[in-house]
C-alpha cells in the first residue's frame, strides 16, 4: 500500500497539462496497442494454457508424464530474454532465415527476407508462448483435483468429452483461470524490455517516457495510477462475475479417468503438447547456450562477478519467498476467517490492495517504494544513532519491494484454494473442539499444500527474474544475475550477457522442476 | 511453519547485518548510469593510482530519485551519468555541490562544464550516420534523413530515447519547432522498421538488408569494428561506413554530440576522495582509457583517440551550447509523440 500512496503523492505534485498533450498525440494509439496486446496475450495464453492442461489431464498418451512438467519450463525465461532471443533467431541474419535462403537458393537477405517480428503480432506471439504456464499451472491443478464424480456424472448423462470440457470442466476451472490469466496479463502490462525491443508502445512505455525522457515523475505517476485503477476495476469485475459460485461438493479428491490414446491421435497429442515448450523454452534456451558457449570459448570464462551474483540471487530469492508466502497466507486467511464478521469488507479490501503490487510497472513501483523505505531507514538511523542507511545499505529495501510486488501470487493461490475447501470441513473440526489455529494447521494447510508450494516456487522464480526494483534499491557493490545481464544489455551487448541470462534461466529451472514435482504429483495418488 | 519463519527471519537478519560496511577514509562511493563494463577499467586504474577503493552501483533510471530520497544519510560521493539533460536535472534538483578545482577547470573547456563547478564533462559522444559500405555518399546532413530518396531505407531506435531526444532538441535549437516537426514526419515516413531496439541494431539491420542508412552513436562502431574477426558484431561493423552529419542550417557545420560527465554529490561523505577521483578522470591516463576502452572522444586536448575512431577523420563538434540542447529536450520528446514517431 505504501508505494501506491507515495505514487499518489508524486502524482498530486503536478497539474493535468500533460494529459492534454497525451490526448492530443499518442494516447489513442497507445491505448489501442495496450488493449490489443493484452487481448492477444489473453487469448493466446489461455488457449495454450487451458488447452495443454486439458490435454495432459483428460488423455493418456506416450510422453504425457514428461509434458506434465515440461509445459512449465517457459516460466524460467524472462520476457525480455525471450524477445531478444527471437529477434536474433528470426533476424534476416539469424539461422532460420539463413537456412531458408540457402534452401530457396538466394544468396543475400537483400533478395529475400521474411516480415520483421518487431510488430504487434510478434509481441503477442512471443509473450503468449512465454506466459501461458501461469494459466496452465493454475488450471491444471483444478482439472486434477476437480471432483471426478461431477465430470463422470456429466459423462454418464451422455455428454461428449468436448461437452464435458466446455460445460463442466471449464466453468469449474474459472477461478483458477482468472488467477493464472491475471498473473500473465499483469506481467504483460509491466513488461518494458520486450516492448522496447519489439517497438510496441504500451501505456507502460508512456509512463516510462514521461518520467525518464521528460523528467516528469508526477505525470508518470498519474498515468501509472490510472492504469492501476483500470486493472483493479477489471479484477473486481471478474470477481463479481463469479461471486455467486460455490464449490461445495468435493467428496472425493480423485482425478477423472483419462482416456488412453493410441496411434496417430497419440502422436498428434504429443506434438501439440510439445509445441509450446519448443517455442517458449527450447528455442531461447538453445540460443542462449550457443551464445554462452561462444563467449566461453572466447576466453571470458565464469567470472567471479557472475558467481557472486548467482549466490546473491539465490539467497535473496529464498528469503523473499519465505517472507512473501507467510504474509500472503496470513492475508488470505484473515480475509476468510473474517468472512462473517463486521470486519469482512475492510479485510477483503485490504487483501485486494495487498495484491496491487503486481499491477504496477516494476520501475514505477520501485520509485514509489523509495519514500516509505527511506522513512523507515531514517527512523532506524535516528534510533541507532547511525549516519548510514540500514535498509538501503543492506538489501532490506529489496525484501520489502519483493513482498509488495509478488504478494498477489500466494494470496491468489491461497484464496482460490480456500474457496474450494468446503466450509463443512472446518465446521466439523470446530465442532470437534479445535480452535481456529488448529483448524488452519490440521485441515487447511495440508489441503492447501499443493497450491502453496506452487505459489512459493512462482515467487522464487519471479524474484530471480525481477529487474527494475532490484536495480534501483540494491546496495553498493551488490549485483544479481538480472542486474548483471541488464548492465550488458543496456550497452547493447545482449550476447555478452548470455552467460548471465543462461544462469537466470537455469536458476529458474530448478524451482520449476520442483514445482512440477510437488504440484503435479498431487492428484495421481489413488485413495 | 514456525521454524521456517524463524529461520527466514534469522537469515534475513544475518543478511542485513553482514552487508553494511563502515566508512573508511580510503574509499569513494559512486552512483552511475554508466554500465560497469565501461567504467570498471577507469575505477581499477584509479584505485591502483591512489589506493582509494571505489564502491559503485549501476542504476539506470531513478538515480536522481534514489539520491533525493536518501538525503543526508546517502553514502554517495560522485554521481556519474551520460546526457547533458541528466547532469542538469541532478543540479536543478540540488543534489550536487560546486567543486573548485584548478585541475578540472584548466583541462575542461568552459562550454563542457558548469560555471559553478556543479557538473563536468569527461567525454564526448557524437551521433552519426551508419551507411551501407557500398553506398556512394560522402556528405550527409541530418535533414537528408527526411529526403524521399530514403523512403523505407532508414533505421533508428525509439525517438524517445535520450540519444534521439537530444539530437531532436539540437535541431529545434537550430531551426525551431515547426521545421523540426516537418523533418521528423519525413524521417518517420522513411523508416524501414519500427523505431525500436538499440544503436547496434542499426548496423545489424543494414547487414540484414532491412535498411541502408541509420543514426547511431559513433563509439559502437569502434567496439564492433574491433570485435574478434568472425564474430557477429564484427560482421555488422564491417558492413557499414560512418559519415559525420551536420545540420544544414548551421554555416560552420559540425556534428551533434552529447556528453558523459560527473558531479560531486551534495552530501558526499568522502568529499576529498571524490574530488581526487574527478581530477583523476581528466588525467591523460584516464582520458586515454575513455578513448581506447570506450571509443569515446576525450575532452582533454592532446589525448589521442583510438585508431579505429581516428580512421573516421577529425570530429568537428556542432557549436551549439550544451544547455540549449537540454533546454529543448522536453519539447523534443513532445514532438516525437506528436508525429507518432514510435507508433
Amino acid at each position: 500500500m505504501a508505494p501506491v500512496l507515495a505514487l499518489a503523492w508524486h502524482a498530486l505534485s503536478s497539474d493535468l497539462d500533460h494529459w492534454r498533450h497525451l490526448a492530443d498525440t499518442t494516447l489513442p494509439a497507445t491505448l489501442r496497442s495496450t488493449v490489443a496486446l493484452l487481448a492477444g496475450v489473453a487469448v493466446l495464453a489461455s488457449a495454450l494454457g487451458i488447452g495443454s492442461a486439458w490435454l495432459v489431464t483428460a488423455y493418456r498418451f506416450p510422453g504425457r508424464a514428461i509434458l506434465n512438467w515440461a509445459l512449465l519450463l517457459p516460466l524460467a525465461v524472462p520476457t525480455y530474454i525471450m524477445a531478444y532471443a527471437y529477434l536474433d533467431v528470426l533476424h534476416p541474419l539469424g539461422p532460420v532465415q539463413s537456412a531458408l535462403r540457402h534452401w530457396l537458393g538466394y544468396s543475400s537477405p537483400r533478395e529475400f527476407r521474411l516480415p520483421d517480428i518487431r510488430s504487434m503480432t510478434g509481441a503477442i506471439v512471443l509473450l503468449g508462448f512465454v506466459l501461458y504456464p501461469y494459466v496452465y499451472l493454475t488450471v491444471r491443478s483444478t482439472f486434477l483435483t476437480q471432483a471426478a464424480n461431477v465430470l463422470e456424472a456429466a459423462r454418464t448423462l451422455g455428454a461428449h468429452r468436448a461437452e464435458v470440457f466446455w460445460r463442466v470442466a471449464l466453468p469449474l476451472a474459472r477461478p483458477a483461470w482468472a488467477v493464472g490469466l491475471s498473473l500473465a496479463l499483469l506481467e504483460t502490462l509491466n513488461d518494458i524490455g520486450a516492448s522496447e525491443f519489439l517497438g510496441i508502445q504500451t501505456m507502460t512505455v508512456a509512463v516510462y517516457t514521461s518520467w525518464t525522457t521528460r523528467s516528469d515523475l508526477a505525470a508518470a505517476a498519474q498515468i501509472a495510477l490510472t492504469m492501476l485503477l483500470i486493472v483493479v476495476a477489471l479484477i473486481l469485475l471478474e470477481r463479481r462475475g463469479r461471486a455467486r459460485q460455490r464449490f461445495a461438493n468435493v467428496q472425493r479428491m480423485q482425478p477423472m479417468q483419462a482416456r488412453t490414446l493410441r496411434g496417430p491421435p497419440a502422436l498428434i497429442a504429443l506434438l501439440l503438447g510439445l509445441l509450446p515448450i519448443l517455442a517458449g523454452f527450447v528455442v531461447p534456451a538453445i540460443y542462449l547456450t550457443a551464445e554462452a558457449v561462444e563467449r566461453l570459448h572466447g576466453g571470458h570464462g565464469l567470472s567471479h562477478t557472475l558467481m557472486r551474483s548467482l549466490s546473491n540471487t539465490v539467497l535473496l530469492a529464498l528469503i523473499a519467498t519465505v517472507v512473501t508466502l507467510t504474509i500472503g497466507l496470513m492475508v488470505a486467511w484473515a480475509s476468510r476467517t473474517l468472512r462473517e464478521s463486521a470486519w469482512r469488507q475492510p479485510a477483503r479490501a485490504l487483501a485486494r490492495v495487498a495484491s496491487l503490487g503486481y499491477a504496477v510497472p516494476g520501475t514505477v513501483l520501485a520509485i514509489g517504494l523509495l519514500t516509505p523505505v527511506m522513512l523507515i531507514d531514517d527512523g532506524l538511523g535516528e534510533l541507532m544513532q547511525s549516519r548510514h542507511l540500514l535498509l538501503m545499505g543492506s538489501g532490506g529495501a529489496l525484501l520489502i519491494a519483493y513482498v509488495i510486488r509478488f504478494l498477489a501470487i500466494p494470496v491468489g493461490a491461497a484464496e482460490a484454494g480456500l474457496t474450494r475447501i468446503p466450509a463443512s470441513l472446518e465446521h466439523a473440526a470446530r465442532t470437534l473442539g479445535s480452535g481456529p489455529a488448529q483448524a488452519l494447521r490440521r485441515i487447511h494447510l495440508p489441503l492447501l499444500r499443493p497450491a502453496l508450494a506452487a505459489s512459493a516456487l512462482l515467487v522464487l522464480v519471479d524474484v530471480m527474474k525481477e529487474l527494475p526494483a532490484t536495480l534501483l534499491l540494491r546496495p553498493l557493490d551488490f549485483d544479481t544475475l538480472a542486474t548483471l545481464l541488464y548492465a550488458e544489455a543496456s550497452r547493447g551487448n545482449y550476447e555478452e550477457g548470455a552467460l548471465a541470462a543462461l544462469a537466470i534461466v537455469l536458476a529458474g529451472l530448478l524451482p520449476v522442476i520442483l514445482l512440477a514435482r510437488t504440484n503435479l504429483s498431487h492428484g495421481y495418488r489413488r485413495p | 511453519m514456525e521454524t521456517i519463519v524463524f529461520r527466514a527471519a534469522a537469515a534475513a537478519l544475518a543478511f542485513a547485518l553482514c552487508a553494511p560496511v563502515t566508512a573508511t577514509a580510503r574509499e569513494v562511493n559512486l552512483y552511475t548510469t554508466r554500465e560497469p563494463g565501461l567504467i570498471q577499467p577507469l575505477l581499477d586504474a584509479f584505485t591502483k593510482d591512489s589506493g582509494i577503493q571505489v564502491r559503485s552501483i549501476f542504476i539506470k533510471d531513478g538515480l536522481l530519485e534514489r539520491v533525493r530520497a536518501e538525503g543526508g544519510r546517502s553514502p554517495v560521493d560522485v554521481l556519474m551519468t551520460v546526457d547533458i539533460g541528466n547532469l542538469l536535472d541532478l543540479t536543478d534538483a540540488d543534489l550536487t555541490q560546486p567543486v573548485d578545482s584548478q585541475v578540472l577547470e584548466q583541462a575542461i573547456p568552459a562550454n563542457l562544464r558548469d560555471r559553478d563547478g556543479r557538473w563536468f564533462a569527461f567525454s564526448l559522444r557524437d551521433r552519426v550516420l551508419y551507411a551501407h559500405k557500398d553506398l556512394p555518399i560522402t556528405r550527409f546532413n541530418y535533414e537528408d534523413l527526411a529526403d524521399p530518396e530514403w523512403k523505407g531505407r532508414v533505421c533508428i531506435r525509439s525517438g524517445q530515447h535520450p540519444y534521439n531526444t537530444a539530437l531532436i532538441a539540437a535541431k529545434i535549437a537550430h531551426d525551431g519547432a515547426q521545421a523540426t516537426q516537418t523533418w521528423l514526419e519525413g524521417v518517420k515516413h522513411n523508416l524501414a522498421r519500427k523505431a525500436a531496439g538499440g544503436d547496434r541494431n542499426v548496423a545489424r539491420d543494414i547487414l540484414g538488408g532491412i535498411c541502408d542508412i541509420g543514426i547511431a552513436n559513433a563509439y559502437y562502431v569502434g567496439r564492433m569494428k574491433t570485435s574478434e574477426p568472425g564474430s557477429e558484431a564484427r560482421a555488422w561493423g564491417d558492413a557499414i561506413k560512418v559519415i559525420r552529419p551536420q545540420f544544414a542550417s548551421n554555416a560552420d557545420g559540425g556534428t551533434h554530440v552529447n556528453i558523459s560527465g560527473a558531479s560531486l554529490a551534495r552530501h558526499a561523505p568522502n568529499r576529498d576522495n571524490a574530488i581526487r577521483f574527478m581530477e583523476y578522470l581528466i588525467s591523460p591516463e584516464a582520458q586515454a582509457i575513455y578513448a581506447n576502452a570506450n571509443f569515446e572522444y576525450p575532452v582533454r586536448a592532446g589525448v589521442e583517440v583510438a585508431p579505429v575512431m581516428a580512421a573516421l577523420g577529425p570530429l568537428k563538434v556542432d557549436s551549439l551550447d550544451m544547455t540549449e540542447i537540454a533546454r529543448h529536450r522536453k519539447q523534443a520528446s513532445e514532438l516525437v509523440d506528436r508525429v507518432g514517431f514510435d507508433h
